[in-house]
């Protein structure tokens, strides 16, 4: 009874089930399709109930980590490892030269200028450190703009450009420094050493090329460094080089899809003074296709006949370069930096360039001040002329030392010099700075910071020297004779 | 001789003193002397804030009384006794009053006493992290309806815009063998989505983002591509400047001391702090900030993103590790980047996963290797700019302790708006800062100027000195920006005229609180904990984002929207920026506003679990409430205030718990 039973109700629900079955749409064209396939190849069939059975079991099974495991501990051993974990201190102690520099840090009390009082010594020296060149910090007239600005707009902007952080004075700076240089655009940024940083990974991503001078300044080399873009280095102002290296990136892409090409380089290099091949390079980019993007932080006005930067000096139409980088703090003596292109270079920056859109603008009066100090410029071709005069007699004073040898350019105010013999000893430079400075002239040598990419590390250690026209050419020739004897002081030292 | 120039005399006599006796003096007394002894006139306006301030705490309604030109008239020939009695009340002339309304646009007068809070976590209290509340579904789901309509109708113009509109799109093909600048792709968003809402960003200012901003009017033909200027101004109730403390001013004591450090130092020190940039105000307000942290030393630099941008590769290399909030700030990324040390990223102020994490990799040690790390340093921020959450210091300083790793803690945002002292997190959960190894921050945010410093041990800063590419290549900062700071960070620790930090401070814990129970109770979702100044609103679909700013604008309130990408797809959200510059009233304007547009854009749908609940029944206590809400989630109303009644409770309730 009990069997009869049973199999009435699997008959039953086995009708229930086909019933259903047969009840689901396309449930007679499955099971024509398995009539057929059973029928016509019975192996076929067993192997496709295979791969259904394998299917299920795949998508059944435990989710895995494609990652690799560490090494499985239990609680314990872990905290006895954290335990046993001793990390190193978090900034490792001051070296010597460090600690040298630290103690002898210069500290200016009251304004800078040609001349300046030192807080630690109490004295009064001669200042050749500062990129004062044109005094333009003394200037009255740019204080009493700044100070009228302050009454108007009080100090900080409070914001980022995009969020309410745009001041009408920002775009009347970005009009004034693109009528003078000739160009559609400008955007300005809050501070002229991170501009270029910010400027080279808005535009070149990874995957684009990316050639640049090996002596490129720090400020690039980060830039490049985060734009994880494939990178070529050339020698420095070396245009044979860099053709080779364009030629070789153009046979090495040849069966790759297109992608941004870059040159990197500066007007007037931070690190060693000389002033790029502006005509070569232009037409070195439009043979192999590249953009420029050039850094005039040092060169903007100072070189030109009017101080409109590289582009005038060497006459080359400035929409030649694609990215034309530069400076409102140094030679304008204000605050920022910023960046000259085509509108829609420009306008690319304003939403994808990090120190731009991230960080606060620039304060008013800084941006007024350095409007300011450009219209000064343009205006009294003087400074200019003097400047001029001033770096080739501050020249001509280091050159006779037979220790010095000057690496700058001669139309860098910025006079670079190392010691012969000791080039690429920086304690050397540090001794020459601090003799100097004993004997009443400020002057400072380039520094490097500690960094992983062996790239950098380009070029002799150099001092530097800076005359600015609130000298006099008395003052000249006293710096000169005190940095010679400083020299030789250090010199005979060593021997 | 009229009251007000008596102690406009008096108080330039007193200033003038110091400085006579300067001489003889330590230097640094002189210097401090310097900031205070500013020319008569402006010593004159210092006295008359300060007067101004505290008749402004006894009679608010004078202030606002419009002036009658014939009372000016008889002001002169009032006798010298009846003004004596009647020295505060004296209706001001149409010249003061035009300054007195000057300065209410920069910073308003506390319309009652009581409109004040002290920020700080209660002490023993274990910090909870602010609870989210999500929007119905419907909400979620019509957001992501409506971006998959934004990207089809996009790809749909592109579509034929490619093949009828050829020449719009030349900026993103290859031309004569250049590669286009933006691809394609990337472009995407910028080109179909954000064009939308263009006109809801870089609205150009005018003179100072105080309470007020004085927009400049644009209008744009070509659908947000190019906008021109109308030549008209629109003066709005500004909620966007990170302006928390309200030292965006152009006069009072900061500007003072500013105009005059101008005029002494001129715009710049001309050069990198390492060469010849390093002036004696840079050591000066070095020292104040690491007096004000509560760190030995400090030092500054000339851009708050750059501290950051090359700060990290002097603390960690190759064989570090960085563990990171995931919503860190940009800056906090790139320098990471920088450094070369393996990242790893917690869940956003998840203390248990941030625990989880740092077992795993000490355990582990470096990749491949299993080298154990040289070092591990933590990087959080005090306050998230996008969030309003603080993170979880006191948790932190445990892990801390237990795992032995560095702490870097950015206080951006943080400084000065929060902590009954105004320092920061520490001070706001009472935490030793000798606990947190770097302290970072701005000078942008609150003290209204520019820059970042970094605060530490002093063998860290000295070592700084040479490693911070910020400090060696990094222009310095400019004088007027130290003045600037200098005082506002004198006023702040009652250096300088005592009273008025403290209110500061207060008003902007009071604001926020205020502002932050009124949005919940009238039934906003909003994001972050009670006393952040900090206040994001969500908005969730991507159309109420101008909706929104246009709303606003049209009630002449600035506010600031944010979106994908700097916020998940879906949270879109509006953000107020609160600041001690604001009163009730400004607050009370923006909530009706806020009142009027949710119901237009159907934005109250909070759920009521993250706060604003009404009161307790009588005879009801809070543990009971919570009790009720375990046991039946029914229990729990979404709160939708009536605006009046918001208005009036609100004062009351903000110096309670909030609930």
């Amino acid at each position: 009874m009990d069997l009869a039973d049973t199999m009435k109700a699997v008959n039953h629900t086995f009708q229930d089930v086909s019933y259903q079955f047969k009840r689901l749409p396309g449930s007679s064209i499955l099971l024509r399709y398995i009539k057929n396939s059973y029928q016509n190849d019975p192996i076929r069939s067993i192997v496709e109930l295979c791969l259904l059975l394998f299917a299920v079991r795949y998508l059944l099974a435990p989710r895995y980590s494609t990652k690799q495991k560490p090494v499985d501990l239990t609680e314990r051993e872990i905290d006895e490892l954290v335990e046993e974990w001793t990390p190193e201190p978090l900034v490792s102690p001051l070296t010597e030269l460090e600690a040298l520099e630290e103690e002898r840090r210069p500290i200016i009390t009251g304004p800078t200028g040609p001349k300046v009082k030192l807080l630690n010594s109490g004295r009064t020296v001669t200042n050749m450190a500062s990129m004062n060149y044109y005094n333009l910090i003394n200037n009255d007239l740019v204080k009493e703009r700044a100070v009228q600005i302050l009454r108007n707009y009080g100090v900080g902007a409070c914001g980022p450009p995009n969020f309410y952080g745009t001041q009408d004075v920002h775009m009347d700076t970005e009009k004034e420094i693109a009528r003078f240089l000739g160009v559609p655009a400008v955007i300005v940024y809050a501070q002229s050493f991170s501009t270029i940083s910010s400027v080279i990974p808005a535009f070149s991503k990874r995957g684009d090329i990316i050639v640049a001078d090996r002596a490129c300044n720090f400020a690039i080399q980060r830039g490049i460094q985060i734009s994880r873009s494939i990178i070529r280095w050339y020698n420095h102002n070396d245009m044979e080089d860099l053709e080779r290296v364009l030629a070789q990136v153009q046979r090495e892409q040849k069966r790759k899809p297109l992608t941004r090409r870059f040159i990197v380089t500066e007007g007037l290099f931070e690190t060693t003074g000389t002033i790029s091949d502006l005509p070569k390079l232009v037409e070195l980019k439009l043979k192999y296709k590249y953009r420029l993007i050039l850094d005039e932080t040092h060169s903007f006005g100072i070189l030109g006949r009017t101080g409109r930067g590289l582009t005038e000096h060497q006459n080359v139409d400035p929409s030649n370069v694609e990215m034309l980088v530069g400076s409102l703090a140094h030679t304008l003596c204000a605050g920022g930096g910023f960046c000259a292109g085509s509108n829609e270079v420009v306008e690319h920056q304003r939403i994808s360039s990090g120190s731009y859109v991230f960080s606060a603008a620039l304060p008013a009066m800084l941006s007024v001040a350095a409007a300011e100090c450009l219209k000064l410029i343009e205006g009294n071709p003087d400074l200019l002329l003097t400047l001029r005069d001033y770096t080739k007699t501050m020249r001509s004073q280091l050159e006779r030392s037979e220790h010095i040898i000057v690496t700058s350019a001669p139309e860098n105010p910025r006079i670079l010099f190392t010691v012969k013999g000791y080039e690429h000893d920086e304690r050397v430079m540090a001794e020459v700075v601090d003799e100097a400075l004993t004997a009443g002239v400020l002057i400072s040598r380039a520094k490097k910071v500690a960094d992983s990419s062996k790239e950098w590390q380009y070029g002799p250690e150099v001092v530097m020297v800076t005359p600015s026209v609130g000298h006099t050419k008395k003052d000249l020739e006293a710096a000169g004779s005190v940095i010679r004897k400083a020299v030789g002081k250090v010199m005979s030292r060593r021997k | 001789m009229s009251p007000a120039s008596l102690t406009t005399s008096a108080s330039s006599a007193i200033n003038i003193n110091p400085r006579k006796r300067s001489p003889s003096t330590s230097r640094t007394a002189a210097k401090l002397a310097q900031f205070f002894s500013t020319s008569p006139k402006a010593a004159g306006a210092l006295s008359a804030a300060v007067q101004e301030q505290n008749s402004s705490r006894l009679s608010p309604s004078t202030l606002s009384l419009p002036t009658i030109s014939l009372s000016t008239a008889t002001a002169d020939t009032i006798s010298e006794t009846s003004s004596k009695t009647t020295m505060l009340f004296s209706p001001p002339s149409a010249e003061q009053s035009r300054k007195l309304a000057r300065q209410h646009a920069q910073f308003a007068p506390l319309s009652h006493p009581t409109h004040r809070y002290v920020s700080q976590h209660p002490k023993g209290v274990p910090v909870s992290d602010p609870v989210e509340d999500d929007p119905p579904y419907y909400y979620l789901l019509t957001t992501y309806i409506s971006y998959l309509i934004l990207i089809v109708f996009g790809h749909v113009r592109d579509f034929f815009g490619k093949i009828f509109r050829e020449k719009n799109y030349k900026h993103l093909k290859e031309q004569n063998g250049y590669a286009p600048l933006n691809s394609d792709f990337d472009n995407f968003y910028v080109r179909r989505l954000k064009v939308r809402i263009n006109d809801c960003f870089a609205r150009p200012i005018t003179g100072v983002p105080g309470r007020y901003i004085t927009l400049l009017d644009r209008k744009s033909d070509d659908h947000n591509v190019s906008f021109k200027f109308t030549g008209t101004q629109t003066e709005s109730l500004n909620m966007s400047s990170y302006n928390y403390l309200g030292f965006a001013q152009s006069e009072g004591p900061c500007a003072d001391a500013v105009e005059e450090t101008l005029r002494k130092y001129g715009s710049s020190s001309a050069g990198a702090r390492s060469d010849a940039g390093s002036l004696d105000l840079h050591v000066d307000v070095e020292k104040l900030i690491a007096n004000f942290v509560g760190k030995p030393a400090s030092m500054i630099f000339s851009m708050g993103y750059a501290t950051n941008a090359t700060a990290f590769s002097a603390f960690v290399s190759k064989g570090c590790l960085v563990i990171s909030d995931e919503l860190n700030h940009a800056s906090i990324r790139y320098g990471v980047r920088l450094s070369g040390a393996v990242i790893s990223m917690f869940k956003h102020n998840d203390m248990k996963d941030l625990e989880r994490l740092l077992r795993e990799q000490i355990a582990a040690g470096q990749p491949r290797s299993h080298r154990p790390w040289k070092k591990i340093l933590v990087v959080v921020e005090g306050l998230y700019s996008m969030e309003g959450t603080m993170c979880n210091l006191p948790e932190l300083i445990a892990l801390k302790k237990k795992y032995k790793f560095n702490l870097f803690v950015d206080e951006a945002h943080s400084i000065g708006a929060l902590g009954p002292r105004g320092r920061g997190v520490c001070d706001y959960f009472g935490i030793d800062p000798s606990e947190v190894d770097i302290l970072m921050g701005t000078l942008t945010k609150s003290f209204g100027a520019n820059g970042g410093y970094i605060a530490a041990e002093k063998h860290i800063i000295e070592k700084l000195r040479s490693t911070h590419a910020g400090n060696v290549f990094g222009e310095a900062i400019a004088p007027g920006s130290l003045a600037q700071i200098s005082v506002a960070l004198r006023l702040i620790s009652g250096d300088i005229v005592p009273g008025q930090g403290e209110e500061r401070l207060q008003r902007l814990a009071f604001n926020s609180r205020y502002l932050r129970l009124g949005l919940k109770r009238l039934g906003f979702i909003i994001y972050g904990q009670d006393d952040s100044p900090i206040i994001p609103l969500l908005l969730y679909n991507p159309a109420k984002m101008p909706a929104f700013s246009h709303e606003m604008l049209k009630r002449k309130i600035a506010v600031v929207i944010v979106g994908y990408p700097a916020t998940p797809l879906v949270t879109s959200r509006a953000r107020f920026c609160v600041s001690a510059a604001h009163n009730k009233e400004d607050l009370d304007r923006l909530l009706e506003a806020c009142d009027e547009i949710g119901d237009i854009l159907q934005l109250k749908f909070s759920s009521g679990i993250a706060g604003g609940a009404y009161p307790l029944p009588s005879g009801v206590t809070q543990e009971m409430y919570e009790e009720m809400q375990k046991r039946d989630r029914k229990a729990l109303i979404p709160p939708r205030w009536p605006l009046a009644e918001v208005i009036k409770r609100g004062v009351h309730d903000t110096q309670l718990p909030l609930r």
